[in-house]
């Protein structure tokens, strides 16, 4: 079952009472919370798009052995020894970005997608690693694998689960509150980690391996947009949005020297 | 807008209803009164787990402001109930620092508390009062639902932490950590008196459904509604996981029987089946905390005890949970994690390595008369204790030594007795072989049937990081040796039940014989 979906109210009860208190959950389809949006919030002849790049200067740290031994079935499906490349850097792009719109959205609201999230195990491993979410949309949590995973969400701003799949099967969850980013772990494969970043609008992507990322149909504007990598942190840059245009930006990280 | 203007209102009433009522106010008053005297050492002032006495333990205390709690009735990830938190407020949390104040308490106070602990985290007051999960009956516990819980217990892969047999050796078990970041040891299985939540099978059933938020135990609800399993078959499982511990927790009493075989019944290995019909006697372990650098967080609680003897020669067999065979490289990791987060750092902490198990069995140099006994902690200057010494990384031997104190400890060569060891998913068991008198009075106990003699126990797991005074203790016990039952021994009560009928009749006779004096007119 949905374990937010037992709280009714919450949200509309948490957005007036608790400003300021940051850790409360919700449901936004629950009577009496905000209603639901089935529209863009503006008029989309007057979006701009901002598209760019992540790159990476410097040595990018060496990819970790992980040892796999304990789980032989994950073990045997790589070819090679099981590395977890923390900073998944290809020709100077930096892979696994989530970039997303930080400031200049706060007065609108917008349709939550229905199509899930789905986050997959696989080989012991999360794919994709980094994911951006909309609050209350489904997060499809997959076993892939087989075999026992735990997925042990430990968020700050949300309330957190625990679930256990000893077995080929989806989970769904989602989370109401908006948070940067949601540490996923599994506590029988300690190396496996992933992210999920929540978000109360669309306008959020995660970089592959060009280290490229659009964010299309923006409502003209000025935006602090933030680039948030697990390892390396956050950086942000203002940009403007203007009609029918689409807008550069690009981030550097660097290597810890 | 009505709904707008209703919420509004709501919300209004519900701002005047939570912080500052009269009542509520009163109540928290006395609430903080009550935390910040009895609860604030360990949880903090600030309710963030942070109190002063908070690194001593392993698990920590718990951190009340992110609003996570072990034990609940209520989905994972949900808030508790206030029953709930009343609940281990008034029994405690089993295996950890936490004690239950029920009757330490009043109820008001114990209630106090609750509302108190809620306001470390504000949403408790902002989000409705959760839901607790319907639970059904217990099943009757039957031979096929042990099997069908046994097979579930291999098919949702219980044992990766918790060990095939249950004692918390699973193969993830090295690496698990809480919420907080510390290190927490998969519970074991096979000692549910030791369980945070409580050991009945419902309480099992329970954390199964909910889980333990903050810990790596997830809740299996989500198995039912997949159609991977039935209620019922989570029932099952529960008690098989019941079944892993014996019916009753083990009493603790003063003195291990030591049964007196003739010679050729005397179990030579472990493998012996007779130690199957042999009692076994329970021995509490508590932590080493009076000689620095002193040790918080045992790992072993309890050894198992059984003896025998043939009037020449005692076997004492000792059993013990330990969830490594230490060292164990697989559980340097976790050593360096518990040595890092535990106080006191007292002398030179430890660095993390390769350490072996250990055992020592203490015994007094002679048999004390009346109620002197040395020192419980290894003798003292005065009066030195024997000890037998037993390593894991030479599990086959086993070697005396004489000790004036935990400082002074003077190695022996040779000896009379002989060991066997073995380690096996979790536990340790070790058989030791002594003469009842050796050729070495002087260093030796020389042991006699029919009286009780003094015992204690020490036990280190090194993969814990465990050696020296930074280990597990027990006071002193005592053994007897069941001394050869003389023929006279029967013919005695015969003799006495024959002496004691003569004599009755004689008294009857004779009191029968006064009475009718008594009453005959003549004499009157």
């Amino acid at each position: 079952m949905h374990i937010f979906a037992k709280r009714p109210a919450s949200l509309a009860l948490t957005l007036l009472l608790a400003v300021g208190v940051a850790a409360c959950g919700g449901d936004s389809d629950a009577p009496g919370a905000a209603e639901a949006v089935t529209e863009m919030p503006f008029d989309l002849a007057t979006a701009g798009a901002v598209s760019g790049m992540v790159m990476f200067e410097g040595t990018p740290p060496a990819p970790e052995p992980v040892d796999m031994q304990s789980e032989r079935a994950c073990w045997e499906s790589y070819d090679e020894p099981p590395t977890r490349e923390w900073v998944k850097v290809r020709a100077g792009h930096l892979a696994e970005v989530l970039i997303y719109v930080k400031e200049g959205l706060e007065e609108m609201r917008f349709p939550v997608p229905q199509e899930a999230v789905v986050i997959d195990q696989v080989g012991c491993r999360y794919v994709p690693p980094v994911v951006g979410v909309m609050a209350n949309q489904t997060i499809t949590l997959r076993n892939s694998d087989g075999l026992l995973h735990n997925i042990n969400a430990t968020p700050t701003v949300n309330r957190g689960f625990n679930i256990g799949q000893p077995v080929n099967m989806d989970t769904n969850r989602s989370f109401p509150m908006a948070e940067v980013a949601i540490p996923l772990r599994c506590d029988v494969h300690g190396w496996m980690a992933a992210w999920v970043g929540v978000f109360t609008h669309p306008y959020h992507a995660v970089t592959g391996d060009s280290g490229t990322f659009s964010l299309a149909d923006l409502p003209p504007g000025e935006y602090t947009i933030a680039a948030w990598h697990p390892r390396l942190g956050e950086q942000e840059q203002r940009i403007t949005v203007t009609t029918g245009e689409t807008t550069s930006v690009s981030f550097t990280f660097e290597a810890e020297s | 807008m009505r709904r707008a203007i209703l919420s509004s209102a709501l919300a209004v009433l519900a701002l005047a209803a939570i912080p500052s009522s009269g009542k509520g106010q009163a109540e928290s008053t006395r609430g903080k009164e009550v935390y910040d005297r009895w609860c604030s050492a360990c949880h903090g002032v600030e309710g963030d787990g942070l109190g002063s006495a908070a690194g001593y333990m392993l698990p920590r205390p718990r951190d009340f402001t992110r609003g996570i709690y072990q034990i609940r009735t209520t989905a994972g990830g949900e808030l508790p109930t206030d029953a709930d938190i009343l609940h281990i407020i008034d029994r405690g949390m089993p295996g950890t620092s936490m004690p239950g104040w029920e009757s330490q308490l009043p109820r008001r106070d114990r209630e106090a508390l609750v509302e108190y602990l809620k306001g470390f985290y504000p949403a408790f007051a902002s989000l409705p009062p959760p839901e607790p999960l319907s639970f059904g009956r217990a099943p009757r516990v039957t031979d096929e639902r042990l099997a069908e819980g046994r097979d579930f217990y291999q098919r949702v892969e219980c044992w990766q932490c918790h060990g095939d047999a249950g004692r918390g050796d699973g193969v993830s078990s090295p690496t698990l950590e809480d919420d907080w970041g510390y290190p927490i040891r998969a519970p074991d299985l096979t000692k549910n008196w030791l369980f945070n939540g409580g050991g009945r099978v419902e309480d099992i059933y329970h954390r199964l459904r909910t889980g333990l938020d903050g810990t790596p135990m997830p809740s299996f609800s989500d198995l039912i509604d997949a159609g991977f399993m039935t209620d019922d078959q989570l029932w099952s499982l529960a008690h098989y996981v019941r079944s892993l511990a014996p019916e009753r927790a083990p009493r603790v009493r003063e003195v291990i029987r030591v049964e007196r075989l003739a010679p050729e019944e005397l179990p030579t290995s472990l493998d012996d089946e007779r130690w199957g019909e042999v009692e076994s006697f329970h021995i509490p372990l508590v932590a080493q905390i009076i000689v620095a650098p002193r040790w918080f967080d045992p790992a072993v609680s309890a050894v198992r005890v059984q003896g025998v003897h043939d009037g020449e020669r005692v076997t004492f067999r000792i059993v013990w949970s330990d969830r490594s065979r230490s060292p164990d490289p697989r559980w340097l990791p976790w050593q360096t994690r518990v040595l890092e987060v535990m106080e006191p750092r007292e002398g030179a902490v430890p660095e993390p390595g390769p350490r072996p198990d250990g055992l020592t069995v203490q015994l007094p140099l002679t048999i004390p008369t009346g109620m002197d006994r040395p020192y419980f902690l290894m003798g003292d200057s005065r009066t030195p204790v024997a000890l037998l010494r037993w390593w894991s990384d030479q599990p086959d031997r086993i070697t005396r030594a004489r000790a004036r104190g935990v400082r002074d400890i003077q190695e022996l060569p040779g000896g009379e007795v002989t060991t066997e060891a073995r380690w096996n998913e979790g536990q340790w068991e070790l058989l030791i072989h002594r003469p009842l008198r050796t050729g070495d009075p002087e260093n030796d106990l020389q042991m006699e049937e029919g009286v009780s003699i003094p015992i204690a126990f020490f036990a280190w797991d090194g993969d814990h990081g465990e050696e020296g005074t930074r280990g597990s203790i027990s006071s002193w016990f005592f053994f007897h040796l069941e001394p050869e039952v003389p023929p006279t021994v029967f013919v005695a009560p015969l003799f006495a039940i024959l002496l004691t009928g003569g004599f009755g009749v004689l008294v009857v006779a004779r009191a029968q014989r006064r009475e009718r004096t008594a009453h005959d007119p003549q004499e009157g």
